[in-house]
């Protein structure tokens, strides 16, 4: 076991605790920004992909996560996001001033719904925001004249400082740089007031009402942050897609995201990395699956989204504190090695928790 | 506007009664689960896509008798609702809805999978005795796939409505949906009862399936009118059997003329638009259901 010697108060909020994780921490970064030497474009493409995803998932577990707030309808600041990018971006902004835009317009509407659905709590909020997703998703596809509808909107080519982002190592190291930025914005965030009111909302909506944290002001914030984060994982990911339309945004994509949360381990900002290489990589590796299955049940085409609904139930069933969970259990395995005691990570159940009675 | 009759206007809204009742049926799955559970049932839709593929496979396939493959469908179904829950729900008992969400959401997925799997992609119809038959009232014609649809939701209904009177098993049901602690001391098998709500949800459910297989073609993805049951669930107030079809004729209703009266794309926000305004005129529904607490 490390135990930590404090000298200072600050200590107590340090991002990084002390120097075993100041150098894991480091050799992570020094290898991401080293990936494009060492890995071929399809792979880096792929990485890409994930930290786009990893973005968006940092926006979803904000809200999820850290506040308590389920949202079914995330794919729908994605396609906010990713459509105001691409129409700003055809308008003639230059990239980050298009990018900053996209990021506004998204946390506003998210403000929107968030202030929409502060009456609302538990499975009714789950069901407003899927229905937002679906109203989203019909007006994208309605609105020709903005969106092109369902014949589509290619997706400008963007020039960063003059120089045009063509080559895939160019889109990876900046969705790197925002990965970077909003990871370490998010968790400022949750060490401060307002991430601690955050917390507290998820844990008990009534005694943070109590202790004077404005519920309403802090549940809008919180929509408006998760949303405009998504809405910046959205304007990268339409650089990935080239071409916009609105079957890219479907429910299943709001579904993916927050498997992406589960997966990875809600309440956890690593989770999300966690979630977002799992997510992003399982494909590849049901493609691998595939050719060694007979072919009768590895050519059916619903088999995809199967795989990702029984993992989905099997982590719910045995590890709901998701891959980051197991992690820490390993890693505090070895740490007490040989006191390690399962019940010391057993879950609490909360049995006749009703939702009628509020 | 011209052209706008009282024949036509009540052809519109016998078609959006008969869609509503689809809802309405689904919507009644999710309600029996949640008010005695408080699980709210995503794969609802799911698994009135396999009853409506079972019976498909019974009824066309084997050549059962058209009554008794229904009943066989519906029993099948039942059958899965109560090893569903005392495999895989009952595990997720006490924990937070979110979790419970998300499980369901899985298992839609998987049926889905499966259902693709095991009866392929391509559409099928569904053969039925009154098929392109229909009655024509004055100037109103109804069909008789509407007209069982109309029917069979009426006749559910009732049937339920008596259990939940008169029945030991279904006041048991009400007694545990009331309070879990206080049904368990009084000697209500709560867990077994909890499995057959989930039965009987299920049954339901295959019930809605077979009702709308001769209308819509049975598909692994028809399950997706679930979202749609939702809205008319929680237009309903999710936990008052009444509202969910009252729920369900409002949403059926209004897309039928949203579809005929308004310009394309309204049919389809029509059930979305409504309820997002229900939301924030009543969030806790027509028939509420929740009340605050005092602290």
């Amino acid at each position: 076991m490390r135990f930590l010697f404090k000298t200072h108060y600050n200590q107590d909020i340090d991002h990084l605790k002390h120097g075993g994780d100041r150098f894991w921490y480091g050799l992570l970064l020094v290898l991401v920004a080293a990936a494009p030497a060492a890995l071929g474009t399809f792979y880096l493409g792929e990485l890409n992909l994930v930290m786009i995803y990893a973005i968006a998932g940092v926006g979803l577990m904000l809200l999820v996560g850290y506040t308590g707030q389920v949202s079914l309808g995330h794919a729908a600041f994605l396609a906010i996001g990713a459509y105001t990018h691409s129409l700003l971006l055809g308008a003639g902004l230059p990239f980050l001033l298009s990018i900053a835009a996209a990021v506004l317009v998204t946390a506003l509407v998210g403000a929107g719904v968030g202030w929409i659905a502060l009456r609302m709590t538990g499975i009714y909020l789950a069901i407003a925001t899927l229905a937002f997703a679906m109203l989203t998703e019909q007006t994208i596809s309605r609105a020709e004249w903005l969106t092109g509808g369902f014949r589509g909107l290619a997706v400008p080519q963007a020039s960063l400082f003059g120089i045009p982002l063509t080559q895939g190592w160019q889109h990876y190291y900046v969705t790197l740089a925002l990965l970077v930025v909003t990871l370490l914005a998010a968790l400022n965030i949750l060490r401060s007031s307002t991430g601690r009111a955050l917390v507290a909302i998820r844990d008990s909506e009534i005694s943070a009402e109590s202790v004077g944290i404005n519920v309403a002001v802090y549940k809008t914030l919180a929509f408006a942050l998760s949303a405009g984060i998504t809405g910046l994982a959205g304007a990268l990911f339409a650089h990935r897609l080239g071409y916009l339309s609105p079957d890219a945004f479907t429910f299943l994509i709001s579904l993916q995201l927050l498997l992406m949360v589960v997966v990875g381990g809600v309440g956890s900002m690593r989770g999300v990395i966690f979630g977002a290489l799992f997510i992003g990589f399982l494909p590849q590796l049901l493609a691998i699956a595939r050719d060694t299955l007979p072919a009768q049940i590895a050519q059916a085409p619903g088999l995809e989204p199967g795989i990702f609904g029984l993992i989905l139930v099997l982590v719910i069933l045995f590890e709901p504190q998701g891959i980051f969970g197991r992690w820490l259990k390993i890693k505090s395995y070895f740490q007490m090695f040989p006191l390690y005691r399962r019940a010391t990570h057993r879950r609490q159940k909360t049995y006749l928790r009703t939702e009628r009675l509020r | 506007m011209e052209g706008v009759t009282l024949s036509q206007l009540l052809q519109v809204l016998v078609n959006g009664l008969a869609v509503g009742c689809i809802y309405g049926l689904i919507a009644l799955g999710f309600v029996l689960v949640y008010k005695a559970t408080e699980m709210v049932n995503f794969a609802q839709g799911d698994l009135m896509m396999l009853g409506a593929f079972v019976a498909v496979t019974l009824i066309g396939d084997v050549g059962l008798p058209w009554v008794l493959g229904l009943f066989m469908s519906v029993l099948a179904l039942a059958v899965f609702g109560y090893l569903l829950d005392a495999f895989v729900l009952r595990r997720v008992l006490g924990e937070p809805q979110f979790a419970v969400v998300m499980l369901t959401i899985g298992l839609g997925f998987i049926f889905r999978a499966v259902a693709g799997l095991v009866w392929g992609y391509d559409p099928r119809s569904f053969p039925t005795p009154y098929t392109g038959k229909s009655l024509r009232v004055g100037e109103v014609v109804v069909s008789y796939e509407n007209l069982t649809i109309l029917l069979g939701t009426l006749v559910l209904c009732v049937v339920l409505f008596l259990f939940f009177r008169y029945t030991r098993l279904g006041i048991g049901m009400q007694a545990t949906s009331q309070n879990q602690l206080a049904a368990y001391y009084v000697g209500i098998p709560v867990k077994r009862v909890f499995s057959l709500v989930w039965a009987i949800s299920a049954g339901v459910a295959a019930v809605a399936g077979i009702l709308l297989a001769p209308v819509s073609l049975v598909q692994p993805g028809m399950g997706f009118i679930g979202i749609k049951a939702f809205a008319a669930a929680v237009i309903g107030g999710f936990g008052s059997i009444p509202g969910a079809l009252l729920g369900g004729w409002i949403i059926g209703v209004s897309e039928q003329f949203a579809g005929v009266y308004l310009p394309a794309g309204f049919q389809e926000m029509a059930a979305y638009g409504i309820l997002i305004l229900a939301l924030i005129l009543r969030p806790e529904g027509l028939f509420a259901q929740i009340q605050r607490k005092k602290v």
